[in-house]
């Protein structure tokens, strides 16, 4: 590139970061901003004073128990991420490592079943849990987590056709069962993919709207999203600083986890993408 | 491939895949077998089924909400899927420049991707508000001097009506949510900002593009552009294929930012089709069209993919 392409890019590029940072800069100023400031005309850009209250004012609000429906979110987000990381890496072994009939039949239903939009499931699914007696529960957020996401299923067994086959059957050799060259062997060598799979089911559940719309009832076992949608809808309305610090709280945990493992995410998504 | 397969091995199989072929019935056929059962009864959850036949499919014929819903949804997949397409396409391009700063931007442009949807749909809400919004605080002051500068003169100029030139003084900015066409407009825009995933995934498609070819393309004189459509275009189609495949699948599954952000108005300019099953299913309690439609959505989703597939053999490249 000469000279002239460098600064075009750069430019190009400045544009685009300015474009994507600007609306989660401005949930920030708008959230440390006094209510009268914030619906302020022309708009002030710097929040003066720095209303560190508001954040506060969200966290010990009596109708909005942030700490309760964190928990909440936090309960479901983890189970969900260790049931797809155990269910979905055996089965990755199995459709990966071992050779038995019927494997290419469920591995074509891992990927058809990827195409089948949610709705198509709600309305049995909802009677299924129902008779269970699980609606209201946070169990149908989490248990199907133990039986495979198709996703990650295919995304592990990606991982695990590239550990050289040389070295299972060694293994075998040894007198070692497949438990433990899934245990002792790929669990090891493909601890990032397994990683992924985990922040990807974890920030799933974080993010999942649609699901404890449909299946909480009660407002104590609410998640973040779900309390976040009523604590914008309810009467009188909430003010908008008040609402982007309630966002806020809710993207902070999100991102901290994203900038940790930045590494592990990005080459996850990455691969995604690949075959 | 022929060795024979031990019965061990086979029960070794079937036992690590057990939970997925226990989740795959209980999970997957049993509900798809009864939401396709549940399509053709009048059902409302609190009463058995009744089987009705057809009856619910006809009456999707008829009910005005649902062309809506089904005709939003068409034009928001139409337009969003193609230009988030190709803007993560030219984002990848210029976040793959060798340069040092590269990494800050590529984490600007993917941090967006990762905030929850309700969020989302919020932080765009207070964006997009007509009066104290931050679009309209900037849009308000260009449109006038825009109008009273430029476009009036001009109009004046051109010897166009009185009236005309009036308006073009004033020109005031969309009230965006509270606009039937402009609501469309900002959430297909709203989905512009989500893009990050994609982005990242054409990225390490475009890392693939092997260096040599580029350089063997360059010493016969090949210009970037001529490079970019025979070249580079080519070796990532795999990749543009897999992303539209994607991008389908999500569209027309789009739910969180409109039923946050206009829960469907203003009238039903914003009804989304997963919307309307949702509001049928669980606030009327009409179980047996929310199925109907369900199963329209999916068959629609399969005809999509379908199509994206057999169109790939003509465009799609596997090197």
């Amino acid at each position: 590139m000469n000279r002239k392409q460098r600064l075009l890019t750069h430019l190009l590029l400045l544009l685009a970061a300015a474009a994507y940072v600007a609306p989660l800069l401005w949930m920030i100023d708008t959230s440390l901003k006094r209510e009268v400031q914030a619906v302020q005309i022309p708009p002030v850009l710097i929040p003066h004073p720095l209303r560190w209250q508001n954040y506060g004012h969200v966290l010990q609000d009596p109708q909005f128990d942030f700490s309760l429906f964190a928990r909440n979110t936090l309960i479901i987000a983890s189970l969900s991420s260790l049931g797809a990381m155990l269910s979905s890496s055996l089965v990755a072994y199995s459709l990966a490592k071992i050779r038995w009939r019927g494997r290419g039949l469920v591995f074509g239903i891992v990927l058809a079943s990827m195409m089948i939009p949610f709705p198509v499931f709600m309305v049995p699914l909802y009677r299924i849990f129902r008779e269970l007696g699980w609606i209201g529960t946070n169990l149908p957020l989490w248990v199907p987590a133990f039986f495979g996401i198709p996703f990650f299923i295919f995304l592990l067994r990606q991982f695990y056709l590239t550990i050289p086959r040389e070295l299972s059957e060694a293994a075998v050799m040894d007198g070692c069962s497949h438990f433990g060259i899934w245990w002792r062997i790929m669990l090891p060598l493909t601890r990032p993919a397994l990683l992924v799979v985990g922040l990807f089911s974890f920030m799933s559940a974080w993010n999942n709207f649609l699901g404890p719309l449909v299946y909480l009832t009660h407002q104590s076992s609410f998640t973040l999203s779900v309390a976040l949608q009523v604590y914008q809808s309810r009467s009188g309305g909430t003010s908008y600083n008040l609402l982007m610090a309630a966002s806020l709280l809710i993207i902070a945990p999100v991102l901290v986890l994203f900038f940790l493992a930045q590494k592990t995410f990005i080459r996850g998504i990455a691969t995604t993408g690949l075959k | 491939m022929n060795e024979r397969i031990t019965w061990r091995e086979q029960l070794a199989g079937m036992a690590f895949a057990a939970p997925y072929l226990i989740g795959v019935a209980a999970f997957l056929v049993y509900p798809l077998a009864m939401s396709l059962y549940y399509s053709f009864c009048n059902y409302s959850m609190l009463q058995p089924a009744i089987w009705i036949g057809w009856t619910n499919y006809r009456h999707l014929l008829t009910d005005h909400a649902f062309h809506t819903a089904l005709w939003n949804t068409i034009i928001y997949a139409a337009i969003s899927v193609p230009f988030t397409l190709t803007l993560s396409l030219l984002l990848a391009l210029l976040l793959n420049q060798p340069m040092r700063s590269a990494g800050v931007y590529r984490t600007i442009v993917f941090m967006p991707s990762l905030v929850p949807l309700v969020a989302s749909a919020l932080i765009w809400q207070w964006l997009f508000n007509a009066d104290k919004g931050l679009i309209n605080a900037v849009l308000r002051p260009v449109l006038h001097v825009l109008g009273r500068e430029i476009l009036s003169p001009l109009a004046r100029a051109l010897d166009a009506g009185h009236g005309t030139v009036a308006s073009l003084r004033h020109i005031e900015p969309p009230v965006w949510l509270g606009d039937p066409h402009w609501a469309m407009a900002a959430i297909i825009f709203i989905s512009f900002w989500g893009v990050g995933q994609t982005v990242v995934i054409f990225l390490a498609g475009l890392q693939d593009v092997p260096r040599e070819l580029h350089e063997a393309a360059e010493m016969d004189g090949a210009g970037a552009i001529h490079r970019f459509f025979n070249i580079t275009l080519p070796m990532l189609s795999p990749v543009i294929f897999f992303n539209l495949i994607m991008g389908i699948i999500g569209s027309w599954q789009i739910f969180d930012v409109p039923y946050v952000m206009t829960g469907g108005g203003p009238g039903r300019s914003t009804l989304f089709y997963s919307m309307y099953i949702f509001e049928a299913a669980f606030n009327q309690l009409r179980m047996g069209p929310a199925c109907a439609m369900a199963w329209i959505q999916l068959l629609i989703i399969l005809f999509l993919t379908v199509l994206a597939f057999a169109s790939a053999r003509k465009w799609v490249y596997y090197a």
